[in-house]
């Protein structure tokens, strides 16, 4: 595999045909082949269940034959190795329904019929069809397409899978979105679902850009497909609300959203490791222990656990890795080893001396432009003394020879002319160091990505563009200086803000480490929303569980608590933060590496619905607090959705729905005769909480849906309330008698805005913070040193906030573990000379990479912040006096590159 | 391998699947002081995020 260069001749000359697992199928690869074009590692594999050599034994192996690399060795076996470690974290291990259980659907025997994961392949650009929308009966344009939610998910009749998948909607959502874009204007898409379940952060307002761009939702489960043509056209039937008829509609394909399920080897995985499992085969845990399956040193994250989408699966894993850290602590950093490079060559009195390498990339270039004649104009060039021409310049053996080269030949710049500076750059990077080389004395030619692979049709273009990109390349490199990595020392200690649920734990999982943590609690208690909350939606006593947390960390010898304490201002950057903070009348500096925001949020007020005018309308568990009043109860009704789901807060507030089942369940379990109602828009028991919707219905909890354009009327009766409601499936009012009105008002943040103007950090519409990436930094900020959990973020249950408490800490950890980190030196560079003060830079600058310094005398002058600057290069392209220049990226580089390709 | 502490724990872990949630485990474990064994039955990374076309919800491109 080392050897492999990933030229791909091997697939090229490989004869025997395999079908394209990565395709779902849908098209085929060789027995030798490379798993898909993005791959990591890019490496070719061979599939021995297929290659002709394994297959007939002793024939065949053309891939050695012609693999240029040497790279092929029939020989290798497989092998048993034993490995030590500290702990275990489980992952993956799931597969998609398969819906071919289903006759009625007919997946099988109807080609248009597809699957949601085959649908993904063919909207995609590097799938079967080219991201064309096709029919598979006949390969004609798909124009009018319908998706049946559900597939596999919330069924115990037919797949005895009673969860809800968690993704299905949303990604139904985006692929009618995606098939829009590929389709045009004559697109229709329907989709077909019992509750659609939009309760992420930012998803409602998705579901919302669906409905207006046309895609058509319709609460109907469809029972049959037929084909209603030869060519494969699809018939489905079903009910329509308004209309209150069976209708019959066509389309051109039907995709299955297909749910979730653990899958086998996974499963038995963990059989064998004897963790106990849940009914539905998900590794079992508890909701105040996220990420710990039964046996100790062992964590489970993502799908294994249940089902739930990317940014879920993305903050689990960084909470299992958090587990594995705490429980491993004494022993950090004992495995591993730093690399050591030699000393640097002083290369600043020097004239630039460049070495080239250009490279054939096997044919990928060689194939197409010819690169001896590059290479031999390279030494026309000035300041080139040394020119290469390598069959593959990224190769092991070639990076040895370029070490060689460069101290032969005294070189003190090196230009590659090859693929791509974003996957090779820094491989070369490494070499030239090895070789006493400043990094950044290396620049590159895409010669490949941006030339051969565009100018295939014909070489003498390829060949004088070539040529043209390495000159480019040489000017620049020829003005090229070595920049010094930035080393930021860091001070080793936390701040967390907000000592609820989800601060306390981000807090212990970091005292627990060995870093010294402060909490800064703005009331008179630790607890937060929880201190309201007696059990979590699995059951677990919440009260018990906040006196242990709250004792772990007052008696927690490395964490201070600061109670009726306020952040008034802060200033730093990643590993040097300065805090103030106001403490029972006292203002105190607290210096901290990293900060954790868990500052929560809370249920807003409503006058929808009599409250606060009437005393026997509640929201959220002021009506279980009240055991009085539950006592003598006959009814007792639920609203849910209260300000939530609408124009003034166009999201889902997530847990409401669990949380008022949950309630409901409980007095239906203290009182079996009393009637309970819950009035609901969808109903939103995600994942395994579903189970508990289906308790519900069977304890005979009546749900009524009612939609916002009619929503519930409430009205003082006598000694009780009457709720009227239009029940859009029977499509007339209801009434209801009810004695008392327990209201699920949306979960808003607070206060938020003066934390955000200290720290620089970004609120949404809806004022909860905004993480750096929604899917892929679910817990970080933009701005380094910083990250978010629990409520701040996104309304969510309990679980899921110490989930994302301890996927905060393990972030925070990875800056926290080392006394000083290395941070990327090309930033920008202020000559305070010209500098006039105007801000503009501060302005623009996302990272708060930019401070305004008052200098005695002169006003304003901007000063760089390394540590904080990202090098995106915005504050130069701002300033008025040119006063900013970006390191390795200098105006005069640039321009000398500009200069040589015009 | 170096020293072993007396403590008897050992400083790496094994992440079992290289799909999103595996990745992250391994790198958060890997900067953070730990030595790190990632386990993937198939030959490559990316498990079947890599399969999927865009990303909710921010229609970003999966890979
Ligand atoms: C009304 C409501 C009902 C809920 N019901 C349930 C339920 O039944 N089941 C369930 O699992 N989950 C429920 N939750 C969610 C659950 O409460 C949270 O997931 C969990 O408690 C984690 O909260 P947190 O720590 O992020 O925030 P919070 O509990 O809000 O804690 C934040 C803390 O930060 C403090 N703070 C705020 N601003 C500052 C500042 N500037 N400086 C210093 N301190 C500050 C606050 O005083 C508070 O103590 C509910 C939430 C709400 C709002
Ligand atoms: S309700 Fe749940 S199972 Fe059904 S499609 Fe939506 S996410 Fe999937
Ligand atoms: S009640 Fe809450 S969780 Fe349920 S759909 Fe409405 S806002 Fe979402």
């Amino acid at each position: 595999m080392e050897k492999c260069i990933a030229c791909g001749i091997c697939a090229e000359k490989c004869p025997a045909k395999a079908v394209d697992e990565f395709n779902q199928g849908l098209a085929t690869r060789k027995a030798a082949y490379l798993p898909y074009a993005q791959a990591v590692p890019f490496k070719y594999v061979l599939d021995p269940g297929r290659c002709i050599y394994f297959k007939k034994g002793g024939r065949c192996k053309a891939c050695e034959k012609f693999c240029p690399a040497g790279a092929i060795n029939f020989d290798e076996k497989e092998e048993i190795v034993k490995i030590e470690v500290g702990s275990i974290i489980l992952t993956g291990g799931f597969r998609p329904f398969d819906p071919s259980r289903f006759d009625n659907y007919q997946y099988s025997t109807l080609p248009n019929v597809v699957s949601s994961i085959e649908f993904e392949r063919i909207l995609s650009a590097g799938g079967p069809y080219a991201g064309d929308v096709v029919r598979l009966s006949d390969q004609r344009k798909a124009r009018r397409i319908a998706w049946l939610q559900c597939v596999g998910s919330r069924d115990v009749n037919r797949c005895d899978n009673e969860y809800c998948s968690s993704v299905c909607c949303m990604y139904a959502i985006k692929e009618a979105m995606v098939a829009k874009e590929h389709i045009g204007d004559d697109f229709v898409g329907a989709i077909f679902y019992m509750d659609i379940r939009t309760y992420g952060k930012g998803f409602e307002r998705y579901l919302e850009r669906a409905k207006s761009e046309g895609v058509r939702f319709i609460r109907s489960r469809v029972h049959t497909i037929t084909q209603a043509d030869e060519t494969g056209t699809l018939k489905i039937e079903y009910y329509l609300e308004e209309s209150g008829k069976v209708v019959e509609e066509e389309f051109d394909m039907v995709v299955l959203s297909v749910g979730m399920e653990p899958a086998k080897p996974a499963v038995d995985l963990a059989k064998n490791l004897g963790i106990r499992l849940n009914q539905y085969n998900f590794v079992d845990t508890e909701d105040f222990l996220p990420v710990a399956t039964s046996r100790p040193g062992i964590y489970v994250a993502g799908l294994l656990q249940g089902c739930k989408d990317i940014p879920q699966c993305v903050m689990e894993a960084s909470a299992a890795a958090c587990a594995s850290a705490t429980s491993l602590a004494p022993s950090r950093g004992q495995l591993i080893k730093e690399h050591v490079f030699p000393k640097e060559n002083d290369v600043t009195d020097e004239g630039p001396r460049i070495g080239v390498f250009v490279c054939n990339c096997g044919v990928n270039i060689g194939g197409f432009a010819d690169v001896p004649a590059i290479a031999e104009y390279a030494k026309t060039l000035p300041n080139v003394v040394y020119v290469e021409e390598n069959l593959f310049t990224c190769s092991q053996d070639t990076q040895e020879k370029m070490v060689e080269v460069i101290r032969e030949h005294a070189l003190n710049r090196l230009v590659v002319a090859a693929c791509s500076p974003k996957t090779h750059e820094a491989l070369f990077q490494e070499t030239i160091r090895k070789a006493g080389l400043n990094q950044h004395l290396f620049e590159m030619a895409n010669i490949r990505n941006q030339c051969t692979w565009v100018h295939s049709d014909s070489k003498e273009t390829a060949t004088e563009k070539a040529k043209d990109l390495v000159r480019m390349a040489i000017a620049k490199a020829s003005l090229l200086e070595p920049i010094p990595d930035v080393v930021v020392e860091i001070e080793r200690s936390a701040l967390v803000i907000g000592g609820g649920v989800a601060g306390m734990n981000a807090a212990l999982s970091l005292a627990d480490q060995g870093f010294p943590t402060t909490i800064v609690e703005k009331s008179s208690v630790l607890g937060g929303n929880a201190r309201d909350i007696k059990e979590t939606w699995g059951g677990k006593d919440v009260n018990k569980y906040l006196s242990d947390l709250v004792n772990r960390v007052e008696s927690h010898p490395r964490m201070e608590v600061l109670l009726n304490a306020e952040v008034t201002g802060s200033s730093g950057f990643i590993g040097n933060f300065e805090t103030e903070v106001l403490h029972k009348g006292e203002a105190r500096i607290i210096k901290h590496g990293v900060g954790i925001i868990a500052t929560g949020a809370r249920a807003s007020s409503t006058d929808e619905y009599l409250y606060g005018k009437n005393p026997r309308v509640t929201r959220w568990h002021e009506l279980e607090q009240d055991p009085d009043k539950i006592r003598n109860a006959k009814a007792v009704a639920f609203i849910l959705c209260v300000g939530s789901r609408d124009e003034r807060r166009p999201y889902c507030s997530r847990l409401c729905c669990t949380t008022s089942i949950t309630q409901a369940i409980h007095l239906k379990e203290q009182k079996p005769d009393m009637e309970i109602f819950i009035l609901y828009r969808d109903i939103r028991t995600y994942g395994e909480k579903e189970a508990l919707y289906r308790k519900a219905r069977e304890k005979g909890i009546i749900f009524i849906r009612y939609t916002p354009e009619k929503k519930p009327i409430v009205n003082e009766v006598g000694d009780g309330l009457e709720i009227r409601v239009f029940d859009p499936v029977l499509q007339r009012d209801l009434l209801i008698k009810s004695d008392f009105l327990n209201l699920a008002t949306a979960i808003e943040p607070s206060g938020h805005e003066e934390l955000a103007s200290y720290f620089k950090l970004p609120l949404d519409d809806d004022r909860f913070f905004v993480e750096a990436h929604a899917k892929l930094r679910p817990v970080d900020f933009a701005n380094d040193g910083l990250f978010v959990c629990g409520l701040a973020h996104h309304p969510k249950p309990i679980d899921e906030s110490i989930t994302q408490a301890m996927a905060a800490a393990s972030r925070a950890s990875v800056v926290l573990s080392k006394p000083s980190i290395k941070i990327s030196p090309i930033v920008a560079q202020i000559d305070s000379d010209r500098c006039i003060g105007c801000g503009l830079c501060a302005q623009v600058c996302s990272f708060g990479g930019i401070l305004m310094e008052e200098i005695e005398g002169k006003g304003y002058r901007a000063k760089n912040i390394q540590a904080s600057c990202k090098g995106c290069g915005l504050c130069a392209a701002s300033c008025p006096q040119r006063a900013v220049d970006m390191l390795h990226f200098r105006d005069r580089q640039i321009l000398a590159a500009v200069s040589a390709g015009i | 391998m170096t020293k072993r502490e007396s403590n008897d724990l050992i400083g790496s872990v094994m992440v079992v699947g290289g799909g999103i949630t595996g990745l992250q485990s391994a790198l958060d474990l890997a900067e953070s002081g730990y030595y790190v064994y990632l386990v993937e039955k198939s030959p490559a990374v990316g498990g079947v995020m890599a399969q999927l076309d865009k990303t909710f919800p921010t229609n970003d491109c999966a890979m």
